[in-house]
């Protein structure tokens, strides 16, 4: 039913006729070399321009194409112009799947950038690996994914959620003994909180002094979740709410929070959801002193940060407008597969997937981030405080880059696996059982 | 160092010879270290010095300011000038360029609180008295007693003096030196409190107290989770009050539509999106334009809501859905189709990201009543849809167009055939169904986003409420819309947000198979019959 909706503007082909049937039959064969006729090297970005999820993916089309055009502006890649290929999936899972293949296959994206939920990656998988590709994925998840074509520039749990309860245990962070998980109902809440829970528990924290919650989807009365957290957290010890809500359900759930007059200093709530655009919608005074954990906030006084946000205004022409740290993923994502390219001097995914592990790319909040060899990255893990302005201050830091970590320590299936596609040739290597495959 | 010495010479604040205590502590906010800050606040407040009030609460306004390099600290006033916080004087000139706000984290806000309020429990407004002595039973810092008990002697307004003995009575619970007969005596203030807070502060009292007092910690816990038990009661029925009246705001549209027209309007969700950006576009205009009228921006969106929804319908329903009478399953698509587009016009209009909407101050915070929280905007809604349903069936039931409406409904061709033009009857129905769902909009925009999607969140539970309540009955889409939510609210407490939502989507569902009308099906000659 979304499919009558395609208004992304895609670029003629028709003159690449004859490289793209060329291609076709190679890609029949299992034999997909990139068109060596073509004076561009295609870029495909694949974020939801309408339904749900556009709140968030127009912004990351949007930085897509200003880093691109400013490649463009330094002289483009191995002596050619990029070109971006833009589709729209329409926040259809599904839809997904096919307007990858249509970008691998049809256009011959050299690399794609896109996708924002677990389901929607999920749903591209397959394709990418049938077709042999790259996509790069910027948005922070539930990590258990070691997938050789896909390098994952956002966040893995260990990479925002334990540091943020470590920040919540420790003094600073107020010494949080009882926690509320609330979260949406679906992967990346329940995957997170399982670690979570296993986590706390591993600490010691009790199970009486654990609550989780799940809410549907865009979940807007919030009157009796919120009163349930302030009795849960009236029990005379320090309690935290960690928030996986994801999208629309947030704006509800805080004004709620702020109504009922919970306030920061009481029960903080802590979110691994909640950036910059979301708090857009929001009037932030109630909610001072709220958390979030992110690896990169715009407010981070930084030479190149100030660069790069200065730039995202001219490029948009809006001066008000927010930057956020999927938009830095894919600032990191991008710089990384540049030099990928110009250290393989070739656009083959093959080679470019082997060049990759190792490069490195100064992030935007002062530290060198590295791709890994399980294609996730080191990147710094930030606690910031919202603001009475709608940004964020950053009251703690680790101290260095954390490794991003495939399959979780914390998960009795996960902890023995490991991914690695330099040495091992494996998203998913048992060291027990010294075997490639999840037969754990 | 030296300079904060040589400028406190000069000014002579304090004593020429050497800087004192509260000199030395304001230097504990130049570093921009939150321990380093919460230090000083301690030193300054132990300073006993007369300004020490004044910093404190620059700090926790966020108007304490302070320069790394000339190590100086300054209080920022509303009005712009700027205060040596040594000598609570207006410094010369302007201060440095590196000067920056004292930064907070919660651990701060909590210290900065308790310093409050053990040094605002003399405050001359009773209301900011009333706030100490709720800040010191949270926080209960020991060293604030002596200050309490002097407050309690001097108090006369019966409210704060209550609260006050309730702080005391905590001290005393937390302090480790207290008799017993001390303690029993202070947990029947507390028990009298009886709230979540008096209970999680009987639950915090460590083990090993002597007999009588464990013996009095018990009887009052009972004693406050009975009175608990009630108010959870009462505030299960209140909130599914205001869920049904949300649920109300966002049917009562549909019924007239779906009830009363027979038509499957898919696009009745976007209609109430209208109505929430038409609030919006008029806050921005009141904004730049107007900032005086921003407590009436509701009042002016709403008969602008009204319009415009209601303009959009007429279109929808002259150009679309006169065409599809009598054929559901093309409305069905057709008006997918339509909110769809209307959706994604709104995204290119305004953006995919949500737009906020403020507040008017008199729909913002909340009161207690009780044991329970009421918050002002959802007290508003209830009251509001109520205005709405009245105003609706007083218009079907005593105007010209009700009259014609009722008429067409119950038996077109007889309508037809005394003289009512039913086409415009039919662009009238639907412009009224639809203007009723932008000021619908007007309202949820005050507790739901405002993005293109907001219409989506409501469709179903606007069908919802209409098929159980009964088809083409205003009162079965009261009725309907109070008992989900009722029912929702007590389910959910026990059954969590989902699996509630589930169990009342399978007894709708049940309840179709058992009465296929709905609660109050409509007698008589129905169109479709």
């Amino acid at each position: 039913m979304y499919k009558t909706l395609h208004t992304a503007a895609r670029r003629p082909v028709a003159r690449k006729w004859l490289a793209a049937a060329a291609g076709l039959v190679m890609a029949a064969t299992g034999a997909m070399q990139p068109a060596k006729a073509a004076d561009t090297i295609k870029v495909g970005i694949l974020h939801s321009l309408s339904g749900t999820m556009a709140i968030s993916e127009t912004t990351l089309k949007d930085v897509m194409l200003m880093l691109i055009d400013e490649q463009n502006k330094k002289g483009g890649l191995l002596g050619k112009k990029l070109e971006a290929v833009v589709v729209d999936p329409a926040s259809n899972w599904p839809l997904f799947a096919e307007k990858a293949r249509e970008l691998i296959s049809k256009d011959k994206v050299s690399v794609v950038f896109g996708c924002w939920t677990s389901v929607s990656r999920k749903s591209v998988l397959p394709v990418f690996k049938e077709l042999n590709s790259i996509l790069f994925y910027p948005v922070q998840f539930e990590g258990e994914e070691g997938e050789r074509n896909v390098f994952y520039t956002g966040a893995a749990p260990n990479q925002q959620a334990i540091p943020a309860v470590d920040y919540l245990m420790s003094k600073d962070g107020g010494s949080v003994k009882r926690w509320v998980l609330e979260g949406t109902d679906y992967v990346y809440p329940r995957t997170t909180n399982k670690i979570l829970e296993a986590y706390l528990k591993s600490k010691g924290v009790k199970a009486e002094d654990i609550m989780i919650n799940y809410t549907p989807f865009g979940f807007s009365d919030w009157q009796t979740e919120v009163s349930k957290i302030k009795a849960f957290g009236s029990a005379g010890k320090k309690t935290a709410v960690v928030s996986t809500v994801n999208g629309d359900a947030n704006v509800p759930f805080y004004k709620e929070l702020g109504n009922q007059g919970i306030k920061a200093t009481d029960i903080p709530v802590m979110a691994f959801s909640v950036g910059e655009e979301e708090l857009a919608g929001l009037d932030t005074k109630p909610l001072v002193g709220h958390l979030a954990a992110w690896n990169y906030f715009e407010s981070v006084k930084n030479k190149d940060n100030t660069a790069f946000i200065n730039k995202w205004h001219e490029f948009t022409k809006k001066p008000k407008r927010t930057t956020n740290d999927p938009m830095e993923a894919h600032y990191i994502g991008f710089n990384m597969w540049v030099k990928a390219v110009e250290k393989a001097k070739s656009t083959d995914p093959d080679k470019v997937i082997a060049a990759l592990p190792g490069i490195k790319q100064a992030n935007l909040t002062g530290g060198i981030s590295e791709m890994l060899p399980n294609h996730y990255i080191t990147k710094p893990v930030l606690i910031g405080e919202v603001r009475a302005d709608g940004q964020f201050d950053v009251v703690w830091k680790t101290k260095g880059l954390v490794k991003g970590d495939a399959w979780s320590n914390y998960l009795p299936g996960s902890k023995d696996l490991v991914a690695d596609w330099v040495k091992l040739k494996c998203g998913n290597y048992n060291t027990v059982t010294k075997k490639c495959g999840s037969g754990s | 160092m030296a300079l904060t010495v040589v400028f406190g010479m000069l000014a002579g604040a304090v004593n020429a010879a050497h800087a004192g205590p509260y000199e030395d502590a304001l230097a504990g906010f130049t570093t921009d270290d939150f321990s380093d800050t919460a230090n000083a606040v301690d030193a300054v407040v132990a300073s006993g010095s007369p300004l020490a009030g004044t910093v404190i609460q620059a700090l926790h306004d966020g108007n304490l300011l302070f320069s790394a390099t000339a190590k100086k600290v300054y209080i920022k006033k509303d009005s712009g000038e700027v205060l040596d916080a040594e000598t609570g004087k207006p410094i010369a000139g302007t201060p440095p360029d590196d000067t920056d706000n004292v930064r907070l984290n919660n651990r701060l806000r909590n210290i900065v609180d308790s310093a409050i309020g053990a040094l605002t429990l003399m405050a001359p407004d009773a209301d900011k008295r009333y706030d100490a002595a709720q800040s010191v039973f949270k926080s209960r810092p020991e060293s604030a007693r002596p200050a309490l008990e002097k407050a309690i002697a001097a108090e006369k307004v019966a409210r704060v003096k209550t609260a006050m003995q309730q702080a005391r009575a905590a001290l005393i619970l937390s302090a480790s030196d207290t008799s017993a007969a001390d303690k029993v005596a202070a947990i029947a203030v507390i028990s009298e409190r009886g709230d979540q807070d008096s209970l999680g502060l009987l639950d915090s009292m460590s083990q090993g107290q002597p007999p009588e007092v464990a013996q009095a910690v018990t009887a009052a816990k009972a004693k406050i989770n009975r009175t608990l038990a009630i108010w959870n009661t009462v505030q299960n029925l209140w909130y599914g009050l205001s869920l049904g009246s949300v649920l109300l705001l966002a049917a009562i549209g549909l019924a007239i539509t779906f009830g009363v027209m027979g038509v499957i309007n898919m696009a009745h969700g976007e209609m109430v999106m209208i109505g929430a950006y038409v609030t919006f576009v008029v806050q921005e205009v009141i904004r730049q334009r107007y900032p005086g009228l921003f407590d009436y921006s509701l009042t002016i969106a709403l008969p602008l809501a009204f319009v415009v929804a209601a303009l959009v319908g007429i279109v929808i329903e002259r150009t679309v859905i006169r065409f599809l009478y009598g054929r559901p399953l093309e409305t069905l698509l057709a008006t997918w189709g339509i909110s769809l587009v209307l959706q994604q016009a709104v995204r290119s209009i305004f953006g995919p990201t949500n737009k906020e909407v403020g507040n008017p101050s008199w729909m913002s915070g909340a009161f207690d009543l009780g044991g329970i929280t009421i918050t002002y905007n959802r007290m508003w809604i209830i009251v509001f849809t109520g205005i709405v349903f009245v105003a609706l069936l007083a218009m079907l039931r005593f105007t010209r167009l009700g009259l014609e409406m009722r008429a067409v409904t119950q038996n077109r061709r007889m309508a037809a055939a005394v003289g009512i033009r039913t086409a415009r009857i039919d662009a009238l129905t639907f412009g009224l169904g639809s203007g009723i769902a932008g000021i619908a909009g007007v309202a949820l925009s005050q507790i739901d986003n405002v993005s293109p999607n907001l219409g989506q969140g409501y469709i179903i539970d606007s069908f919802m409420v209409v098929v159980f309540g009964g088809v083409g009955n205003l009162w079965g889409t009261l009725v309907g819309a109070l008992t989900l939510g009722i029912a929702n609210k007590f389910l959910e407490p026990f059954a969590g947000a989902v699996l509630g939502k589930i169990a009342i989507l399978v007894f709708i569902i049940l309840f179709i198979q058992k009465r296929p009308r709905g609660m109050f099906a409509l007698k008589g000659r129905a169109i479709e019959a």
